[in-house]
């Protein structure tokens, strides 16, 4: 597989076009993947500030900086635009610059349907976002939108919200068909399905995911728009519909939308974890059947989000039973990171540094969802700080800390500079510290008492919340950190070699760094 | 699937994007399906606690006169409700198999003639197949005149088949104002005349 | 005058308390005072220790390879990749701790569903933004909503001891008695948490829902709202006073009085002035959360009575749009929420405060045949 030399003779700039059309009208698949990328690091700064605004107004108890009706509007705001905005396409973004790298492809399947599928994303968030502007203001019922707060008693921005919904859904299910017709139909010849790597086949079941729920996300948010503009009652209990009915469907998008935010990072961190241990992956194919495992399990557990509205005791059982046999899978995928690591030579650059702290700490997120899949205790921690704690934990060491991962780890192909060890490991300590003192103590916030998504709170909890807040600025402002690494490595710096990692495997270093506007026109032959 | 295609086979695209559209259009009418099927599990099951609608079967079990179930009522008002609207028997306790009749008492304190519709829930939820009624009130709209009251009747049956560690059954009704509704329908009368926000 | 004679009081008793800061730095979750959430709170003990213990080992494998297994130490890569035997053994026990754990839990479960026999049945209903507690076999019920001051959310005055956690009328049970509740919603899902019952239940609106809880120890136990509900969210506090039995009669006997007495202050011939008074009270606790406590309101969705056309206007229509509310929007029908007294007092102030000088007046006499007209 190191059989490419790496030579500067080999960058060919005759591809790109000059200008901002090169940008709105282009096909390629590096193109896009940037775009994708930074699209996603504006809107994770843009949700970021909003994380700011909740944790500045909770930084003591009484109301200070925000009203209600505005935190309101921040937390679902903050978490939509995380979701949608910052993890997916970050997510995509890394899979349009590295799924045909990884499998010997000259682009993706479907060039010209990847422009389409990028540029509504900014249509959708400038939609989404300007409902803030809106008389009435931005959505504000969570990013759940649980109805009736977001039928009969949401603002006059909904409809907005619901179209923001329905494009940025267009936009993923184009992405994800792109990614499966990649995968399967432009593999290098010899790459077989189980020869793949991990990110690919993580991506390749993710993308299934988004096929399979991203149409039913378009499907609740299409009769929230009946029941407010045209007179339905799916979930208007006056009219026979039923609210619960809205959270059933709503989780059954939900509960496999928090793997389609996971997934991807679980393959790049399979890759990261083998390269900086200087020793294959520990047990491959079990990675992939975990994974699968993962994601059909996915689809039946969408319930233990709702343990408390009143569901008998046989739906409870079952669903706390399948949820806990998600813990199976996930083990595996731990015990074969850590077992891969055991016996090898480590160094710990920076992209392994967020993959040491992904593994802790989202094995850490594991455990407390553990907790809550046990019923009778989800009584008590449900819609608590716990859970505020619990996804953070999972959300941030693992889907951000994963992307984190991945960018320094391909950084020098990119951009074909290394980037500043020295300010990335910086970087890393900051986010992790700042992460930790931010999330931690939410975990005590919930178990005391302090319910989620309240402006204020009572006496007890202000010294936590405290804490907690001076670690989310801590860890917002070193995002800032992180855009001038990039910015300083795209400019220059030490000029990265092909492959300038010396555990890493993988097609994606046979070419030179950075990688050329077009690769792989002639398929490399996979053994 | 997993030949190897030298040609970077785009032959195959148009097959890909065909069978994911497929799954996307699916899935969509599938979120969709999950409306009527949710009713039909909540029927086959009684998850939700919605009650069915009219028992149509003939009676033919024996009240069990060795075993008592109470049946508890609640009623409550749907938001903008002014509608006095209460159970005339708090509570009542019966025979499994016996048909009883129970009314609720409503009355349309407004000044302007109304229309109500009430929205059966019971719990526990596992009774919900076990509790039939062969005639409510909640079957149709109620209509009420302004300072209008009425008394309304249910017939229901508790079902012999209950289970045994079931003892207590309560069956709320929720009164929702239908007017506005009933107005677009057709029926347009007394037209709201209070424009103002208070 | 009265409002700042009594913020005067009320921020001379706060400075004087001692427990004005009683932050604390609790960490885990209560065992609480009933029979389930102690066997929640052992559920939640044994699984935590139980990760700790399956992360001390896989921490520990890691932290080993870390600190023995680096290339800086001149550590050579093994190449082993794979193992089915331990690939097999890693899912197998895993698989049997949660055998284990799913034991015990099933076991709570069932105990937390099993609502019957209970002797004291309450209904509780969710607004946007208080509950309503209705003592379903004694013929009375009221409101129960935050009785924090304002000026203590806004930062003008101390914070008391239970900022948040307090209302003006608690729910009172028995101790001992096995206490069902059946849980509803009037516009949006709430949910009813009170952390040391280890009771917690979504109110749905058009459906009920019930749970129970036997406590044993009398005394005050506080919770909220814990499921999104709009804009007061946080400002719907749950407090709950257990009292022993003889006690609680004698409050049961009291407000059965008093639901009585009230019927008879309806008769009452009142003054301006007495309704006024009353009238601000009222007003605090129903209407300034949305139209605010000087009657600015926050339009649109909520507007101002400080000169509006309803307040100052026709009388008849502003009876009409407290009693009635206005479907489609906020505004609530007051009608089955206040008594006649207050509602004829809050009419009454709204038409007199903020120099809406109407100096109208309307008696409760004069709501109760409102209601009852024709």
């Amino acid at each position: 597989m190191s059989a490419v030399a790496d030579t500067h003779s080999q960058e060919h700039h005759h591809g790109p076009a000059k200008g901002i059309s090169r940008w709105l009208l282009t096909t390629n698949h590096k193109d896009i993947g940037s775009m994708y990328l930074m699209f996603s690091f504006a809107m994770f700064l843009l949700g970021g500030s909003m994380a700011m605004v909740i944790r500045a107004e909770l930084f003591q108890p009484g109301l200070q900086i925000v009203q209600p009706e505005f935190f309101n509007q921040m937390t679902t705001m903050h978490g939509l635009i995380m979701v949608f905005g910052a993890v997916m396409p970050a997510f995509v973004g890394l899979a349009n610059w590295m799924l045909p790298l990884m499998i010997g492809a000259p682009d993706m399947a479907l060039p010209r349907m990847n422009n389409w599928s990028f540029w509504l994303l900014p249509c959708a968030f400038l939609i989404l976002v300007s409902t803030l502007f809106m008389q009435g203001g931005a959505p504000n019922f969570g990013w759940t939108f649980y109805a009736p707060l977001s039928t009969t008693y949401g603002p006059p921005s909904t409809t907005f919200f619901i179209f923001a919904v329905h494009i940025m859904g267009v936009s993923s299910i184009m992405g994800a068909i792109n990614v499966i017709a990649t995968i399967l139909n432009m593999r290098a010849p010899g790459m077989t399905l189980m020869k793949m790597p991990l990110f690919v086949w993580t991506w390749l079941i993710t993308a299934f995911l988004l096929i399979a729920v991203m149409p039913v996300l378009a499907g609740v948010v299409t009769m929230m728009l009946m029941d407010i503009n045209f007179g339905t009652s799916f979930f208007d209990a006056s009219g026979g519909g039923d609210p619960v009915l809205f959270q059933h469907v709503f989780w059954f998008f939900g509960h496999p939308e928090v793997y389609i935010m996971i997934l991807p990072a679980f393959g790049a961190i399979s890759h990261i974890v083998a390269a900086f241990s200087r020793k294959p992956l520990f047990g491959y194919a079990s990675m992939v059947y975990a994974v699968g495992a993962i994601a059909l399990l996915s689809f039946v557990v969408w319930a233990h989000h709702m343990f408390t509205v009143g569901i008998p005791l046989a739906g409870q059982l079952f669903f706390m039973y399948a949820t806990m046999l998600i813990a199976v899978p996930t083990g595996v995928k731990v015990f074969n990171w850590v077992t891969t690591m055991f016996r090898g030579s480590l160094s710990f650059e920076a992209p392994m540094l967020f993959a040491v702290a992904f593994i802790i700490l989202f094995t850490i997120g594991g455990f407390s969802g553990l907790m809550l899949a046990i019923a009778p205790a989800d009584f008590q921690y449900h819609d608590t700080y716990f859970v505020v704690a619990h996804f953070h934990y999972v959300l941030v060491p693992g889907a951000i800390f994963g992307i984190f991962a991945s960018a320094y780890f391909w950084l020098p192909k990119w951009t074909g500079h290394m980037y500043d060890e020295t300010l990335a490991k910086t970087h890393f300590w900051l986010s992790f510290i700042g992460m930790n003192l931010a999330f931690f103590p939410m975990h005590f916030l919930g178990l005391a008492g302090m319910p989620r998504r309240i402006p204020d709170y009572a006496l007890q909890f202000a010294d936590f919340n405290m804490v907690s807040s001076i670690g989310a600025f801590m860890f917002g402002v070193s995002q800032l950190l992180f855009l001038f690494i990039v910015v300083k490595c795209v400019r220059g710096g030490e000029k990265a070699a092909a492959k300038p990692w010396d555990g890493a495997e993988g097609l994606e270093w046979t070419v030179p760094s950075p990688a050329p506007y077009h690769t792989f026109s002639t398929p490399p032959e996979v053994k | 699937m997993a030949e190897p295609q030298p040609q970077h086979g785009k032959r195959s695209n148009g097959r890909v994007i065909a069978w994911c559209m497929a799954g996307v259009v699916g899935m969509f009418a599938f979120g969709f399906a999950l409306v009527p099927l949710y009713d039909v599990f909540c029927e086959i099951t009684g998850i939700n606690g919605k009650t069915a609608g009219r028992y149509e079967a003939q009676v033919t079990n024996q009240a069990d006169a060795n075993r008592t179930v109470t049946v508890q009522f609640l009623a409550s008002n749907g938001p903008g409700m002014s509608w006095e609207f209460r159970p005339v028997t708090r509570s009542i306790k019966v025979h499994p198999g016996e048909p009883v009749t129970v009314n609720f008492y409503a009355e349309n304190g407004s000044d302007q003639a109304m229309v109500g519709q009430a929205v059966p829930s019971l719990s526990p939820a596992e009774g919900t197949l076990y509790f039939h009624k062969t005639e409510c009130f909640c079957f149709n709209q109620q209509p009420l005149e302004a300072g209008e009251s009425t008394e309304m009747p249910l017939v229901f049956i508790v079902d012999p088949e209950l289970p045994e560690h079931i003892t207590k059954l309560t069956l709320s009704y929720t009164l929702y104002d239908q007017s506005q509704k009933a107005e677009v329908s057709g029926a347009a009368g007394a037209a709201k005349t209070t424009n103002n926000n208070g | 005058m009265r409002v700042h004679a009594k913020r005067a009081v009320a921020l001379a008793a706060g400075l004087l308390s001692p427990a004005v800061v009683v932050a604390d730095w609790t960490m885990n979750m209560t065992p609480g005072v009933t029979g389930t959430s102690n066997q929640i709170f052992s559920l939640h003990m044994t699984i935590l220790w139980i990760c700790v213990a399956i992360g001390v080992v896989v921490f520990g494998v890691m932290f080993w390879s870390i600190f023995a297994h680096r290339k800086s130490q001149g550590a050579k890569p093994a190449n082993f990749h794979e193992n089915t035997v331990v690939e097999i053994l890693w899912t197998i026990i895993p698989f049997a701790i949660l055998v284990a754990m799913a034991i015990p839990a099933t076991a709570t479960l069932v105990e937390m569903y099993d609502t019957t026999e209970s002797e004291v049945d309450i209904k509780v209903t969710g607004y946007q933004w208080r509950w309503q507690y209705e003592y379903i076999n004694e013929d009375f019920g009221y409101f129960s909503s935050l009785s924090t001051p304002r000026d203590q959310i806004e930062n003008r005055q101390a914070k008391g001891e239970n900022y948040l956690l307090e209302v003006d009328n608690p729910l009172v049970i028995p101790v001992g008695k096995k206490v069902r509740f059946l849980l509803t919603a009037n516009d949006v899902i709430h949910s009813w948490w009170v952390p040391e019952f280890g009771v917690k239940k979504d109110a749905i609106p058009g459906f009920i829902n019930e749970t129970w809880t036997r406590v044993d120890e009398p005394g005050i136990y506080r919770g909220q709202c814990t499921e999104l509900c709009g804009k007061d969210h946080g400002f719907m506090p749950v407090v709950v006073e257990a009292v022993p039995e003889e006690e609680y009669n004698a409050w049961v006997a009291e407000q059965r009085e008093a639901a009585e007495k009230e019927r008879q202050l309806t008769q009452k011939d009142w003054t301006l002035e007495e309704l006024m008074a009353r009238g601000e009270k009222a007003y605090a606790t129903a209407c300034a959360a949305c139209h605010q406590a000087d009657g600015s309101g926050a339009p649109p969705a909520f507007p101002a009575l400080k000169d509006s056309p309803i307040a100052t206007g026709d009388m008849t229509a502003h009876i009409d749009i407290v009693v009635n509310g206005k479907s489609g929007t906020a505004m609530q029908a007051f009608g089955n929420q206040l008594s006649e007294v207050d509602l004829a007092a809050v009419i009454t102030y709204e038409r007199n405060a903020w120099g809406n000088n109407t100096g109208d007046m309307v008696t409760p006499k004069e709501i109760f045949d409102y209601k009852n007209q024709q």
